[in-house]
């Protein structure tokens, strides 16, 4: 629960949820950031304007329908907190910040992790790329999943089998 | 002996800033910090900083010191100083700065004190066994010197310096057991900071304090245990944790022995750390001629301490009468006062209200 450990409820998700249609059209930014904390790289990071903020303390709005899903916003984001998703037929898709040393590589198995890193559902690394940040001289990894369509909500993290 | 305008004592964040804005009013500026280097705590900072896109958020820490420092170094008015501490602080305006083999005094105008900070202790048994650490240590050592004390870890605190250096030490290759914190709820930390290392498996246990810790010769495991509403440890709940060190992130408290030696008056709010110099919203304590910026003031985070140490730059010069700077001493005081609308700021805002009226209790 957010105001005892800091992790989100499904409840808290499902009100930041993009409608199923434009989840089906392909990548979407998604973001976990509940806090009014001073923080707005996510907006400044956002090529088409898509992120918006009234004040610099309020949590950020994503507009689902300009978010072209460049991972932009999830690359500079200092939280980990914003995610792309995408549905498919019969699976779903999400792109994960990884800053840790080991990265994985495309077509690896690993093991799909809910937010308290807790085993859910095998899945296939299907993408890894560096992406700048808004810090220059420093990139950071997104690592895109594909895991069942079911597991769209409680995937977050994932450890190397 | 050196003589000059302004004085500003640590050259992290705040000192940094105070310099610069000194010195780009036209006052000569002589920056001293006991370190080899500049930058503070934003060099042991791996993460990307939150913030002000602007002034820096998003950008790596010890990437952010950088940037500061090239354009401290570039410019021609300030002089540095490192690896020399202020040791002495003289009431006519003369201090003394010593390195391990030799000293230097110092004749400044102005003096503007950014510290920083020190960590607090806990009481435990054991507490001094080889293998208890302070986070700042554990961080020093991992992430400027590139050697990982200890393999597995246990975190004791959920402030944003706990959960963030887990999350620093898995980046390193530890294991992190566990984070405990005494309070039933995240303690201070950024819900996201939390969240992004929980999800990568390490446990938040909260209500739960060490014990003690226990080895041979140096930590080879520890107990934690739960405490009931009055803080006390349940007997029966007892953990034990197979780590080989315990890593302190229990809280700051600001850096104020020279405002001791120069009789500044000295408050108690608990809420920005323990006891802060009184000082005013330019940084000015009760001396006219001393200034505080950045944790040593309060303990707060990096764009506050950034924009106070400008504030009290800015201050510094126009009182020596280089330049106008009071629209712009106007506008950075706006600027903090929308950093602080967050929740977060509600007791850093507390605790500066109860100081400002400590004035003339
Ligand atoms: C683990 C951790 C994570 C953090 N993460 C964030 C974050 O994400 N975002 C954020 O905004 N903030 C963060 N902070 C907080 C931020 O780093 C501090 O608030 C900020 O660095 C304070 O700046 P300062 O200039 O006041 O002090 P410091 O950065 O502590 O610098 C003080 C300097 O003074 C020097 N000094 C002290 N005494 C003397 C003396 N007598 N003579 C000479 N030199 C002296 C010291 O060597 C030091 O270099 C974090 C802090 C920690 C510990
Ligand atoms: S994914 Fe790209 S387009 Fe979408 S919100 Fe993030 S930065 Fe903007
Ligand atoms: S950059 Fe990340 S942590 Fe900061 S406001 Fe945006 S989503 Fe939240």
């Amino acid at each position: 629960m957010l105001d005892v450990d800091g992790v989100p409820t499904l409840e808290d998700i499902g009100k930041n949820m993009p409608r199923r249609e434009r989840l089906e059209q392909g990548f979407v930014a998604v973001h976990e950031c509940f806090q009014d904390i001073p923080c707005n790289p996510c907006v400044e990071a956002c090529p088409v304007g898509a992120v918006s903020m009234k004040t610099l303390t309020s949590t950020p709005v994503i507009d689902f329908d300009k978010c072209t899903g460049c991972g932009n916003c999830v690359a500079s984001c200092p939280g980990l907190a914003i995610f792309l998703l995408s549905l498919k037929a019969n699976h779903a898709q999400i792109t994960i910040p990884y800053e840790m040393p080991d990265v994985p590589q495309k077509g690896d198995k690993v093991q799909g992790l809910d937010r308290y890193g807790q085993f859910v559902c095998d899945a296939d690394v299907i993408r890894v790329v560096r992406l700048p940040s808004l810090d220059k001289s420093s990139k950071t990894t997104l690592i895109t999943l594909e895991i069942p369509a079911s597991e769209l909500m409680t995937v977050r993290s994932f450890r190397r089998r | 002996m050196i003589e000059t305008d302004v004085l500003v004592i640590g050259g992290g964040p705040a000192g940094m800033n105070a310099a610069l804005a000194s010195a780009q009013s036209g006052a000569h500026v002589l920056l001293v910090d006991k370190f080899q280097h500049l930058g503070g705590q934003l060099v042991k900072q791996t993460h990307k900083f939150f913030g002000w896109a602007e002034k820096g958020a998003g950008t790596r820490g010890f990437n952010l010191a950088k940037r500061l420092s090239e354009d401290v170094m570039n410019n021609d008015n300030v002089q540095i100083l490192l690896g020399y501490e202020v040791v002495g602080a003289y009431r006519d305006g003369t201090y003394l700065a010593a390195s391990w083999s030799d000293h230097i005094t110092i004749k400044a105008k102005k003096l503007i004190v950014c510290t920083g900070a020190a960590e607090r202790m806990i009481l435990f048994e054991n507490n001094d066994m080889p293998g208890v650490m302070g986070a700042g240590a554990v961080q020093t050592l991992m992430n400027e010197y590139g050697v990982l004390p200890a393999e597995r870890f246990l975190i004791v605190g959920s402030g944003n310096v706990g959960v963030i250096l887990a999350y620093q030490l898995l980046q390193a290759g530890a294991t992190v057991d566990a984070i405990v914190d005494v309070l039933p709820k995240l303690g201070g930390a950024y819900w996201v900071h939390a969240a992004k290392v929980q999800r990568l498996g390490v446990p938040l246990l909260l209500g739960r304090t060490v014990l003690g810790v226990y080895g041979n010769s140096r930590v080879e495991s520890a107990i934690t245990a739960k405490v009931d509403e009055k803080m006390q440890p349940i007997p029966g709940t007892e953990k034990r944790h197979d780590v080989d060190a315990v890593a302190l992130a229990v809280g700051l408290m600001p850096l104020t022995d020279i405002f001791q030696m120069m009789g500044v008056k000295t408050v108690y709010v608990p809420e920005l750390g323990g006891f802060v110099p009184w000082h005013d919203e330019c940084g000015r304590t009760t001396n006219k001629d001393i200034f505080v910026a950045g944790d040593a003031g309060g303990i707060e985070e990096a764009t506050t301490a950034s924009i106070g140490g400008t504030i009290a730059g800015l201050a510094a010069a126009n009182d020596l009468g280089y330049q106008d700077n009071m629209q712009a001493v106007k506008d950075n005081l706006e600027a903090l006062s929308i950093f602080r609308t967050s929740s977060l700021s509600k007791k850093v805002l507390e605790g500066i209200e109860r100081m400002r009226g400590e004035l003339n209790a």
